[in-house]
């Protein structure tokens, strides 16, 4: 225990620029959760109008079949992971990750494609040789429509080209900043259109009702993954924010244990120094 | 003198949320002029200038096409991107044209389609911010960041 003085006092020094550095994350983080919280809800009046549109419309078209919304035999599954590009989130991407290879486990390759959003997820699939059939990292830390609608369309089209027969997201499902849940959702085929509410009537269609309902259906889908990339999004700077915050607090623990053995270390000296005084005295006598 | 609620909603935002009189857009099938009181209608909306026409006068949006549904009460245009003059850059989009022409006119290893397609966009772009200055900015003004 006896340490140098002047360790421990290094060792506090650079255990306080640690704690600044996860504090000043922290705070980044938040920040940033605010941001994509409030594009989050900026968001849901896009979403809202499309789910009503579509359940109108499907009342008025019924007739009408779509690609999207058909049950094929499962040949092949298609998976959207969603990880950060960065680490220093805690659990973050470990949980995503780990809840796709549970997924995977239970397949062979060619049953099933992956498609990455964010680089942790995309490295790790890579590295080690799973499908990845499409990709996009740098999503921005408040994403916008556009920075993932390349990957959004190309899905969504692999899917009606038939090169998989149902789609799941595996992401972060954003609860509140502190939680986040690990989901393995199905998107496609849509299941969840057609509840029409009461008052809508019947509409005319401008060209007509089929192409109406085939151009808004992928739409919809891609508006389903701008969302969830959204809600990953939220969840990751809420992990972030929370594995940072833990970071601070345990640096400011070991300042303070290392400040005890600082004081420790003092007295003790002082003690010998004493000790050798009253020593070297009573010689003397 | 009668009016019809307008929203125009992208994924990101809620662009407009106005009470206006009349509408021009160009759908999958055609120009189209909505009055209030239309009947319930579904189109698909491509790209153009959409001109409303409000109390306090005329306005231009930019819509990067989307869908188009009039409801009694309410005309919704759900847009893969829309701008008023306001949100325009003009020195982007100049940019943008002087690119998208260089492009067109080099013809050899480009997207053709693509250049066009961003060509117009700027011209829209510019289209709006010029029509909707001379038509006074009546939409949004304040409430836009």
């Amino acid at each position: 225990m006896p340490q140098n003085q002047r360790d421990i006092k290094r060792r506090i020094q650079s255990t306080k620029n640690t704690a600044q550095i996860t504090k000043a994350m922290e705070m980044v983080a938040a920040a940033k959760l605010r941001r994509v919280q409030e594009a989050v809800q900026q968001s849901k009046p896009y979403l809202a109008k499309m789910q009503s549109m579509l359940a109108g419309i499907s009342k008025s078209a019924r007739w009408v079949k779509h690609p999207l919304l058909a049950e094929r035999p499962i040949r092949r599954t298609g998976y959207l992971v969603i990880t950060g590009d960065r680490g220093l989130a805690g659990p973050y991407n470990s949980q995503i990750i780990r809840t796709a290879l549970q997924e995977f486990r239970r397949r062979d390759k060619d049953t099933y494609v992956i498609y990455a959003i964010g680089r942790r997820g995309r490295d790790f699939f890579r590295k080690h040789g799973y499908p990845v059939g499409g990709e996009v990292v740098g999503v921005p830390d408040v994403p916008t429509y556009d920075s993932v609608r390349d990957l959004a369309t190309q899905v969504v089209q692999a899917y009606a080209d038939e090169q998989f027969d149902e789609l799941y997201f595996i992401y972060n499902e954003f609860i509140n900043p502190v939680t986040q849940r690990p989901v393995v959702k199905k998107v496609l085929p849509l299941s969840d259109v057609g509840e029409a509410p009461a008052s809508s009537a019947q509409y005319l269609f401008e060209p007509d009702a089929e192409t109406v309902f085939a151009s808004l259906l992928p739409r919809y889908a891609e508006t389903l993954v701008y969302q969830a990339v959204l809600d990953a999004k939220a969840s990751f700077h809420g992990a972030q924010m929370t594995a940072m915050g833990n970071a601070t607090d345990a640096a400011k623990e070991m300042i303070e244990s290392l400040t005890l053995q600082l004081n420790r270390a003092r007295q003790a000296a002082i003690t010998t120094q004493i000790v050798e005084i009253v020593g070297g005295a009573e010689a003397l006598k | 003198m009668s009016s019809v609620l307008l929203e125009v909603v992208t994924p990101e935002r809620l662009v407009v949320s106005e009470q206006v009189n009349f509408i021009t857009v160009l759908t999958g099938g055609g120009e189209l002029g909505i009055l209030p009181h239309h009947a319930p209608l579904a189109a698909t909306v491509k790209p153009c200038i959409v001109k409303v026409r409000t109390d306090a006068g005329e306005d231009y949006i930019n819509v990067n096409g989307g869908f188009l549904e009039i409801q009694p009460d309410k005309v919704t245009i759900l847009a893969d991107a829309a701008e008023l003059a306001s949100m325009i850059d003009v020195a982007r989009a100049q940019a943008a044209k002087e690119r998208a022409e260089r492009r067109l006119a080099q013809r050899e290893g480009v997207d053709v389609l693509r250049a066009e397609l961003a060509l117009q966009r700027a011209l829209r772009r510019l289209e709006v911010v010029e029509l909707s200055g001379k038509a006074g900015n009546v939409l949004g003004s304040g409430n836009q960041k």
